[in-house]
């Protein structure tokens, strides 16, 4: 690849051609600001906050957007330059709602940290933010306040170029120019999956995810209820990014430790549900291949498709709604949770489930508009009262006032919070399927999977989709049918991918017979409810963190689970059975498709 | 200064020997770089108001290699005061088609269209069955070229050519960054060459006339002459070919009505010139360039409301979507508004005019770059007039 050589405040920097003069200078650590750029996306070159100075340029550069050109004299911190931003910034905020003290996103917003470097006087410009925005709480899941729109575009970049949804979209021109939904829709009635890929990549306080979390203060405060948490496999490589904590640090026993000191009554690990999912829905997908291939069954759906990722769910329902046959009909973990924590748990602690509420903790959006969902009560009771996002935990820990440094390490509760090395793996792309793999093939032939330590390689990583073979041999007597079968399964993450997969699907080419989909980049680890920012250096260290907790786990198979096995004889009995199909398997619909 | 009298031309609307088909004929017969070579020597520059050299244009787009090249037509005539294009295309739609043609031919394309501003579909009644028959004909001629027409949606943005192309590919009609330009990335991500409608006809008379008889028109900079939309406090409006480097003085000597106090040249995104200056300035590239648009006011009128109107103009016209063009043109008006109604003291005017400044170096089109340009000419002009 050929370099271009340029000079940038005086520092020579060669690199490749096709890159932006923002990528040339931070390759010499020289900080240029930046506002609608986002690492995951493309070009826009709308917000001017990153404009530079290139010799014989009559006017200033947006130096995101232009390409690096042999050559070129660069000047990033002239009196020209600081001008232009510093204005820039002050006509940004001269629109915006400044009320900073009541924002969500206070302290964690782009614009803020701005106003605050380019010391920016509020009376330099006359408001001319639009009265009366009224904000959209239509959705369950995610929050848009136009009164703090910086119309960077980056949600719609993100809808459209990560997800393909093109839920959000820009509307009108001039001062009119707004982030809006098709035909300006509320976001509730918008084909929008509830993702919240938006609202973590949103640099301020514009889009945020709908919060229950006074609710939860209330039901803790609350004597007669029973406040059980669930906390999701990525939660814990993740939390601590918003405590202090850099990228990718595990913090799984501090964590649990604040929740107890919250007043939780008892603290519990979606990891359970997630190693129960696998034993669920590896039968589901071993019974559709037995009654494909030895059964003849042409009504059969292969390949079968996950559903643990609410985001996937609502896409498939909005865009191949003739295709919900192919999603396996077990709930999410969540959701299998929440159905047992009514129940089995219940049952176990002798509290009556009208005291219990079920709060998970989740990297997510989507799977608020999920627990919320009419038909998640199967027991009589809603399977999830209210679901927290990451943040919204971390903002409860300083709530508390605790120092989260300073806990120490605690363990889950019991029952409930045991759970293996493959439950953790649900955290990132590839997860599922790994997990899966690991359970299916010893049920299958009485082996371990013919991988080094179990780590199933070909799913990990970031690629978009990434597929997988393994030739079944040497099958125990009653699953020969499956004798020299070459199970095919992909992966993919992001739901432009899942897009790709489906259409394939559609036309009834795909070669797979298991398929896991989640609709974040990365899987859960770059879920919508995780910390801000994310980018994709980001999910790569908080996906390292996933294996290493993997790694470190006694058990690393679903079906070792001591609590899973007890769960099957004390009360599921076995799995797909009558009480598992009453409370752990669920049904879709269909839904608009525009 | 080489400045010129006022001297009326016919090039444009001359009709004497112009048989469309003998002229493409007479191009097909000189090979494309002889037809970039007279184009670039005639020193014709773009006519919609940014002046890019025309023949350099076609020049690097037949540079590039692509099997798929475009030629556009941007007849989204949308600055205030110019309506010389409808007329061009009314009068005289042969030319431009002929014009395209050429273009099509040397740089290599196979495939035009004429951008039509929506407020001109008018037009389409003739300007259809016209291009059917053109491009029938020109097939026969032996020329693989196939023009369409695209009608736009009614925003001015969509003048400016990058946004043209997103409008013409179903997407909301935005500028682009640039680089890349359109001869190496336009339309449909192919090399493209888009020219206002006037240029394209100035090429057909080049082709037609030779280039000594342009050439020796106008001056150094503004070679040639120009079609002048004149409108305002005139007994005159109306459209007509002037030679470049006319001065201002002598324009409003023929066209203002004795008590011209100001003339806007190049409409709402052009340059006022105040009475004091009629004497040292002329029209073109080294003085006051304009894709056309000539308003004449005079002492009658309050060149306050003349700047509200642009201001409101840009506002609603700005796409929005970049931060200078957008907030700019909001606070400008605004400003001018607090200032005249006595809400900010006239020192604010100070700050708004630094304001223009950035939105000139800062924005991403021509249109934020060019708010500039009225905006400190009329409040450093007027000034008097902007303040409570």
């Amino acid at each position: 690849m050929s370099k271009i050589n340029l000079t940038i405040d005086n520092k020579k920097v060669s690199i490749e051609k096709g890159k932006t003069i923002l990528d040339a200078a931070k390759k010499i650590n020289v900080h240029i600001p930046t506002l609608c750029h986002h690492e995951d996306l493309c070009v826009a070159g709308n917000c001017r906050v990153c404009v530079v100075e290139v010799e014989g340029q009559k006017v200033l550069s947006a130096s995101c957007a232009i390409p690096a050109e042999e050559g070129m004299v660069i000047k990033t911190n002239t009196p020209k330059v600081r001008n232009a931003r510093k204005d820039i910034v002050a006509l940004l905020v001269s629109e915006h709602n400044t009320q900073c003290t009541t924002c969500y996103r206070s302290m964690n917003c782009e614009l803020q940290e701005l106003s605050a470097e380019y010391n920016i006087d509020n009376n330099r410009y006359l408001s001319v933010l639009k009265p009366n925005i009224e904000i959209d709480r239509s959705s369950w899941s995610i929050e848009k306040d136009d009164s703090k729109c910086v119309r960077c575009q980056r949600c719609v970049r993100t809808c459209a170029e990560l997800q393909h949804v093109n839920a959000l979209t820009v509307s009108g021109k001039g001062k009119a120019m707004k982030i809006s939904t098709f035909m300006d829709l509320p976001l509730n009635e918008a084909v929008c999956t509830n993702c919240g890929q938006c609202v973590i990549h949103c640099p301020t306080g514009a889009l945020t995810e709908r919060r229950y979390y006074d609710r939860v203060w209330e039901a803790i405060g609350d004597e007669k209820k029973h406040v059980v948490m669930n906390t999701a496999p990525s939660v814990r490589v993740a939390i601590g990014e918003m405590l202090g904590y850099p990228v990718g640090s595990r913090v799984t026993g501090k964590m649990v430790t604040a929740m107890k000191r919250m007043g939780v009554d008892s603290v519990l690990d979606t990891d359970f549900t997630a190693d129960l999912t696998i034993i669920e829905e590896g039968n589901e997908l071993l019974q559709r291949l037995k009654k494909a291939l030895v059964d003849k069954d042409a009504s059969i759906k292969l390949p079968m498709i996950t559903s643990c990722s609410p985001g996937w769910v609502k896409f498939i329902e909005h865009i191949f709604p003739e295709h919900l046959g192919h999603l396996s009909t077990c709930k999410s973990p969540q959701q299998m949770f929440g159905a047992l924590s009514k129940t089995y748990y219940a049952e176990k602690k002798g509290i009556d489930p009208k005291d219990i509420v079920s709060v998970a903790i989740m990297p997510c959006a989507a799977k608020k508009f999920e627990a919320r969902r009419p038909e998640m009560k199967d027991s009589g009771y809603r399977d999830i009262d209210a679901g927290l996002t990451t943040r919204e935990l971390g903002h409860m820990i300083k709530q508390a006032g605790l120092n989260f440094s300073d806990l120490e390490d605690g363990t889950f509760d019991s029952i409930m919070g045991e759970s293996t090395g493959a439950g953790v793996l649900f955290g990132a792309t590839g997860g599922v399927m790994e997990a899966a793999l690991r359970t299916a093939y010893e049920v299958v032939t009485g082996r371990e999977v013919p991988f080094d330590n179990l780590n199933i390689l070909p799913v990990r990583g970031m690629e978009g989709i990434k597929d997988a073979a393994i030739k079944i041999e040497g099958c125990l007597p009653e699953w020969s049918f499956l004798e020299g079968v070459e199970l095919k399964v992909a992966v993919a993450h992001g739901l432009i991918n899942a897009r790709q997969i489906m259409d394939q699907v559609a036309a009834g080419e795909s070669p797979y017979h298991f398929i896991e989909v989640m609709a974040c980049p990365g899987g859960c680890i770059g879920g919508g409810g995780q910390p801000i920012p994310t980018n994709e250096e980001i999910r790569l260290k908080r996906a390292a963190a996933i294996y290493e907790e993997d790694m470190g786990m006694p058990m690393r198979k679903s079906h070792e689970n001591p609590e899973i096995i007890k769960i099957y004889k004390e009360f599921l009995k076995e799995p797909l059975g009558h009480v598992s199909h009453q409370l752990l398997h669920t049904t879709y619909k269909k839904r608009n498709h525009y | 200064m080489n400045k010129k009298e006022l001297k009326r031309v016919d090039i444009i609307f001359d009709c004497a020997n112009c048989e469309p088909l003998e002229i493409v004929k007479k191009a097909l017969a000189m090979k494309p770089d002889e037809i970039i070579d007279q184009i670039i020597s005639s020193g014709l520059k773009g006519r919609g108001g940014a002046g890019f050299p025309t023949g350099l244009k076609w020049k690097l787009a037949k540079e590039e290699k692509s099997d798929t090249k475009y030629v556009i037509c941007n007849a989204d005539e949308g600055e205030p005061g110019t309506f010389k294009d409808r007329e061009i295309l009314d009068v005289v739609p042969s030319k431009v088609l002929v014009g395209m043609c050429i273009c099509a031919y040397a740089i290599g394309a196979k495939e035009g269209f004429v951008y039509l501003r929506n407020e001109y579909n008018f037009l389409l009644k003739d300007l259809i069955p016209l291009i059917e028959k053109f491009n029938k004909n020109i097939q026969k001629l032996g020329l693989d070229f196939h023009i369409k027409v695209f009608s736009g949606s009614g925003a001015y943005i969509c003048g400016e050519e990058s946004a043209l192309f997103e409008s013409m590919e179903g997407k909301r009609g935005e500028p682009r960054n640039k680089p890349p330009y359109p001869t190496k990335v336009g339309y449909n991500g192919k090399p493209t060459v888009i020219n206002n409608v006037e240029t394209l006809v100035y090429c057909t008379m080049i082709v037609r006339i030779g280039v000594e008889p342009f050439k020796k028109l106008g001056t150094n900079d503004s070679r040639g002459s120009k079609v002048f939309s004149v409108s305002g406090d005139t007994s005159k409006a109306g459209i007509y070919e002037l030679e470049l480097g006319v001065g201002v003085d002598e324009f409003v000597n023929e066209f203002g009505n004795g008590d011209t106090k100001a003339v806007q040249v190049g409409g709402a995104s052009g340059h006022c010139v105040p009475r004091k200056d009629f004497k040292n300035k002329i029209i073109g590239f080294e003085g006051i360039p304009t894709g056309g648009s000539m308003m004449i006011f005079n002492s009658s009128r309050s060149m306050y409301n003349v700047l509200k109107d642009y201001l409101e103009f840009f506002e609603e016209e700005s796409c929005g979507q970049c931060t200078p063009c957008r907030v700019g043109t909001q606070q400008l008006l605004k400003g001018i508004e607090a200032v005249k109604h006595g809400e900010k003291p006239s020192s604010y005017l100070n700050q708004l005019l630094k304001l223009t400044e950035t939105m000139r170096v800062a924005s991403k089109c021509g249109l934020g770059q060019s708010v500039h340009n009225s905006f400190s000419s009329i409040v450093k002009n007027f000034r008097e007039e902007m303040i409570y």
